[in-house]
């Protein structure tokens, strides 16, 4: 199946800050943010436990040399899960925490096809076994080194504005899968003052 | 074979007479002081938690003479090395002066009447602690002597430990190779839960260990070992058993929280691998068969140090829980990680 595109609205329509999810005629949600003038699109789904990223924030990426002193970086292109608060890199959809271990070098923006992280790019969900998890952090003593990419990444889309039209490109549909376990029930929300 | 933990006691104030300035042998007199109170109220004389019965001398009070630890504890179970601690509860006191100068005084007892007798022992230094710049006074004029390896922080202290205003302590006893020694103890208005004071004795000793768990949270989350990477920590008669369920919840935590810190540039329990060492003493030991699954949640054999805690009775069945280790662990456990850990 050739590549597809779905036209999202008209840009002028979007707010910095905006956000909308639409669905694919195959039922995959997407949002579509406008932040920092940019559009980005990620399937509206976090690959850790399912959350929708639709309801994420932003947050402002901060880092640190020594104690007491903050490198601030101004672009909030971070979102923070809202379940976990597990930062997401809008624009590659990379996780920057891994709990089952980190293999050393950032995945790039291209969807990997690698077996490991395959299930988590379908799906969006960990398919490690008990001993598979095991394996995999006896292989990096029990934690990772973070933070910094793990095979976790949510499904990111090219964005593009055709006559001032937002438009995603969906990539060809993938192989069908065996049928996942139904997704959790959302966790009842306690009040955040 | 390597003891961590073992004791020093001051049998009474006048052993200290000879490290002290006249004035302060005056003031002592003159009030007829006998010393801090705290340890009593932790130890009662004559409770076996103080002291076994078969560790207490005639006519001496336990563990105040290098002899009785010879012949209780260094030449029985033929011990390479034993770091000597004096738990004296100097920390309690609160004239700054007469602070100082008895941590200097028992600093000197401790080189002059033990590392001097035995060049098998090392010992940790004690600190007026409620002044940093004591603190650091009494570090630059003992803490090169090659027989101590670490400083007594006791458990439970006014403030906690990983607060800014320490991090120049600490850079002073990182620069000596000096071993952060966390150790049961503290100010006599210190309270050994996270929520005040315990109405029973054993439900005091019980809760002393989440002290030492609120220490050390302190101590990552403030960046200490992000700005001193060379610290290294003992957690002494705080159980260790406590720490890896610690470091999955710190972990889980520091995903989403981690921007309040930004410092911490790795997971709580990847640093605390890194930067701390528990004694063994005591023992928080559960039936075997779960004891051997519990002793695999520290994930490796670099953690534990052994530690009789002399002259203390704990009830620790010590056969039974080297039993649960391989040949490898012990060995590690028992000597190697104490060598490594304290450069001996």
């Amino acid at each position: 199946m050739a590549e597809t595109k779905i036209v999202v609205g008209k840009a002028d329509d979007f707010k910095d800050g905006d956000r909308v999810t639409i669905e694919t005629s195959n039922g995959r949600k997407i949002v579509v943010f406008r932040q920092s003038g940019e559009f980005y699109a990620l399937l509206n789904r976090c690959p850790h436990r399912g959350a929708d990223l639709c309801k994420g924030r932003f947050v402002t990426n901060l880092t640190s040399d020594a104690v007491g002193e903050y490198v601030f970086h101004g672009e909030n292109r971070m979102l923070a899960c809202p379940w976990h608060g597990w930062e997401f890199d809008i624009r590659t959809g990379q996780s920057y925490f891994d709990p089952v271990g980190t293999r050393a070098r950032p995945f790039s923006v291209q969807v990997q096809t690698g077996d490991e992280v395959r299930t988590e790019l379908d799906s969006g969900e960990a398919s490690y076994t008990p001993s598979e998890y095991a394996a995999a952090v006896a292989e990096v003593g029990g934690s990772s080194d973070g933070p910094q990419p793990g095979p976790y990444k949510v499904e990111s889309f090219a964005v593009s504005i055709e006559d001032s039209y937002v438009v995603v490109s969906l990539r060809a549909a993938r192989p069908a899968r065996a049928p996942r376990p139904p997704r959790p029930e959302e966790p009842i929300k306690e009040a955040i003052g | 074979m390597i003891d961590v933990d073992v004791h020093a006691n001051i049998p009474q104030i006048e052993a200290l007479f000879p490290y002290l300035d006249e004035l302060w042998v005056d003031w002592i007199t003159e009030r007829a002081w006998r010393g801090p109170v705290m340890p009593n109220h932790h130890y009662p004389v004559a409770s076996e938690r103080a002291a076994r019965l078969e560790w207490r001398p005639e006519g001496a009070g336990p563990a105040t003479s290098v002899g009785l630890l010879q012949e209780h504890i260094l030449d029985p179970w033929n011990v390479d090395n034993a770091i000597v601690n004096c738990y004296y509860g100097i920390e309690g006191l609160r004239h700054p002066d007469w602070a100082a100068a008895l941590a200097s005084a028992v600093n000197d007892w401790l080189i002059d009447q033990w590392l001097s007798k035995d060049d098998r022992l090392r010992a940790t230094m004690v600190m007026p602690a409620r002044d940093t710049a004591a603190m650091i006074k009494e570090i630059r004029r003992v803490g090169d002597h090659p027989g101590f390896v670490q400083a007594f922080f006791p458990t439970r202290s006014d403030n906690l430990w990983g607060q800014r205003q320490y991090h120049g302590v600490f850079r002073e006893l990182a620069a000596r190779d000096l071993v952060v020694g966390l150790h049961y103890g503290g100010t006599t208005e210190g309270a050994p839960s996270s929520t005040g004071y315990a109405n029973y004795y054993v439900e005091q000793y019980g809760a002393e260990w989440q002290s030492f768990a609120t220490q050390v949270t302190s101590l990552i989350s403030e960046g200490v070992f992000t700005d001193i990477p060379a610290l290294r920590v003992s957690v002494l008669e705080g159980g260790f058993l406590w720490f890896p369920v610690w470091g999955w919840r710190m972990n889980k935590e520091w995903k989403g929280l981690r921007r309040e810190v930004p410092w911490l540039d790795r997971p709580p329990l990847h640093i605390m691998r890194d930067h701390f060492r528990f004694s063994t003493a005591p023992i928080d030991a559960g039936p075997p068969e779960l004891m051997a699954k519990a002793l695999q949640w520290i994930g490796n054999d670099d953690m534990l140090m052994f530690a009789t805690d002399y002259p203390h009775r704990h009830d620790d069945d010590i056969a039974g829980f080297l039993s649960l280790l391989s040949a490898e662990a012990r060995a590690k456990v028992m000597a190697e990680n104490a060598r490594e850990w304290y450069r001996l």
